[in-house]
């Protein structure tokens, strides 16, 4: 299988398209007018422009530059120094798996070696289908739910590696798959970038407060009575 | 025996907990936004409240730097980029109480004078960055941020920033950096952000638990709040249990409680397998043995026994666990996210991983050890921030406690231990 799909370059190279730019434009000034600096608005613009391209391309560095009044050296100097903007094509569905040290040690290496092997490619590769790419992550924030996986930065909990294949094959024949806690419907990697932005969209009331690990203390306080004390009680 | 208090998670188990309707009535808001501003920072000094996101430092103390009268901006930063390997509360609290932290929000601008605010959240938790778009947009419409708050005629404005992968920037300057539009690096103190900070106006970061914790001591008093905990760590506060124990989660109890305490009520370690090592508050705490079960996760307790308290973040492992495994991985993680500023940090942990994986793989030699220290020590205190310095506890801890486990590394030419006996389903 074929790492990484070839780039658009041609398509890429020419800027965006007269209507597109103009959407573009007008999602950059609403982001930036949140802002007291423009400036500010710069990690924001590069999660919009991967949200069109689903990778920070050259043309959306520049389109960056231009509504920010930056130099493309600036904004380069910037997008390269975070992980999650791409310089390459993700696929439709970013697989992460995390090998921070809790996670890799309660099965996250074996996860990622199954799953690498199972999908045919490594760290930050894409699938040729552009369906898939794979991620080792770093520690996000779910560590009472290890070995924990993100697709499209959603999480999914407690895996296994069968699990993870499962998640990865029913990803690629386009099954509906759900996020542990998270949206009925998994988003693309490009409508993910989009939120990123600061553009969400309106699936906030979907999916449980809280579940699973997030809600053991409250149970074991609730069974026991135990409570904070109430206003007045302490000294 | 100490018992759980929650608050914070106190309406996690309601569905709508992260609306308004399962919120409440920003009550503690209403209440602080009647009251004189210095008195709120003076009932948050009083109520003891230390800040969160690791450091301990005293909240209302830090909110009191903020010079007032100057004719500048003043800006509060919410440092939501919650990434410390084994720290796992902020994200489950901003996931299912979004509102508690907005609430805290609008207090502490309005203690400190500022008009603009900004929860810088970490980018790869999408659902979490809906929850706190949804609860902005909320808090918006029913009048409590934008103008004229409560009628009141306090302004502020909150907005949402998604950080873009980088473990530096819960780093607080370089946070600021990040949020300015900037390579995520730490700047030089002083000046402090409390003269000097976002767009070089006076500025307040704190971490979300810590300001979600804000509303609570208004409501219910400093004397509330401060009688919880111990002598000098007042208060509640979140313990994240994740690794080898039976039942992993968040458990919201008083500063002081052990981790013997909440093993035995959250029914231990996992079955036939004991307590090995575990960091008290994330990687960058030097880790603790089972000698440590009944050293109360204060800040002072945790201190006396030479680890730190930090985000109470306590990863369990049991003895299937290979500690130089354990440590060369996060060794990797501090390479990975060293920002490259300051020359201890870069090349430093770059060496100690390349060292630590000869070791792992039993091509080492105690020479090594000897390396690996020595290259600690002089990242130690003279690395640019605190990221640095994490990076060296794993390492000092590890040797300190485990020396014959990494001679054994080599005395057999590999390592002694089966990853497969670790997993989640090693057991089955």
């Amino acid at each position: 299988m074929s790492v990484n799909p070839k780039r658009d370059e041609s398509s890429v190279a020419a800027g965006y398209a007269p209507d597109v730019r103009e959407r573009l434009e007008r999602d950059a000034k609403e982001i930036i007018g949140r802002y007291p600096k423009t400036r500010s608005a710069l990690l924001p613009l590069l999660h919009l422009v991967q949200s069109e391209d689903g990778y920070v391309t050259d043309r959306g560095q520049e389109f960056c530059a231009e509504m920010l009044g930056l130099s493309k050296a600036e904004v380069v100097g910037v997008s390269t120094f975070y992980t999650m903007y791409k310089r390459r094509p993700m696929g439709e569905y970013h697989v992460g798996v995390c090998i921070n040290t809790l996670c890799a040690v309660m099965g996250g290496d074996q996860i990622w070696d199954e799953l690498s092997e199972h999908v045919g490619v490594g760290h930050d590769e894409t699938t040729s289908d552009g369906r898939i790419s794979l991620e080792r992550l770093e520690c996000n924030a779910a560590c009472d739910f290890a070995p924990v996986m993100m697709v499209n930065w959603e999480f999914f909990d407690d895996q296994t590696p069968a699990s993870a294949k499962q998640l990865v094959d029913d990803l690629r024949d386009g099954k509906e798959v759900h996020p542990t806690r998270g949206p009925k419907k998994l988003c693309t990697f490009k409508e993910a970038s989009r939120i990123l932005s600061g553009l969400p969209d309106g699936l906030a009331g979907d999916g449980p407060a809280a579940a699973g690990a997030s809600l053991e203390g409250l149970r074991i306080a609730k069974a026991r009575g135990w409570t904070a004390p109430a206003k007045g009680e302490t000294q | 025996m100490t018992t759980l208090t929650p608050v914070l998670t106190e309406n996690w188990d309601r569905p709508d907990a992260f609306t308004l309707g399962g919120y409440g009535e920003y009550t503690a808001a209403r209440k602080a936004l009647a009251m004189d501003p210095d008195a709120i920072i003076q009932a948050v000094k009083d109520s003891g409240l230390r800040g969160r996101g690791g450091a301990g430092f005293p909240t209302g103390l830090k909110w009191g730097f903020i010079p007032q009268g100057d004719g500048k901006p003043h800006y509060l930063v919410v440092n939501a980029d919650e990434s410390e390997p084994g720290t796992c509360k902020d994200i489950p609290l901003m996931m299912a109480n979004p509102h508690s932290l907005v609430e805290g929000i609008i207090i502490t601008s309005f203690a400190i004078r500022a008009n603009q605010a900004f929860i810088y959240v970490r980018g790869e938790v999408l659902h979490v960055i809906r929850r706190l778009h949804a609860a902005v947009r909320e808090a918006y419409e029913a009048g409590y941020l934008g103008t004229d708050i409560f009628g009141t005629g306090f302004d502020l404005d909150l907005v949402v920033h998604s950080g873009a992968g980088a473990y530096i920037c819960g780093e607080e300057t370089a946070l600021l950096d990040s949020l300015e539009g900037y390579r995520g690096q730490p700047r030089l103190k002083p000046p402090f952000p409390a003269v000097a900070g976002l767009y070089a106006c006076p500025t307040v970061i704190n971490n979300v638990e810590s300001i979600a914790s804000v509303p609570s001591i208004i409501d219910n008093g400093a004397d509330w709040f401060a009688g919880m905990g111990t002598e000098k760590s007042k208060g509640y506060g979140i313990f994240s249990l994740s690794g080898h124990v039976k039942r992993p989660g968040q458990f919201e109890a008083p500063l002081g409680i052990t981790l013997r305490e909440l093993l035995d009520m959250s029914g231990g370690m996992r079955d036939g397998h004991r307590l090995k090592f575990w960091t008290p508050g994330g990687s960058s705490t030097p880790i603790f043995t089972d000698e440590h079960l009944d050293v109360p996760l204060d800040f002072e307790s945790v201190g006396a026994k030479g680890s730190m308290l930090g985000t109470r973040a306590l990863q369990i492992f049991d003895e299937t666990t290979c500690v130089v495994r354990a440590v060369l991985r996060w060794t990797e993680f501090y390479a990975h996210e060293s920002c490259g500023k300051c020359t201890p940090c870069r090349e430093g942990t770059y060496w100690l991983k390349q060292v630590l994986k000869r070791l792992e793989k039993g091509q080492g030699t105690e020479e090594d050890l000897t390396t690996i220290t020595d290259i600690a020590d002089n990242i130690l205190g003279r690395s640019f921030c605190a990221l640095g310095d994490g990076a060296t506890s794993p390492i000092h801890s590890s040797v300190k406690y485990f020396r014959d486990e990494y001679l054994k590394h080599f005395e057999i030419g590999g390592c002694p231990f089966d990853p497969a006996a670790s997993t989640l389903w090693g057991d089955a």
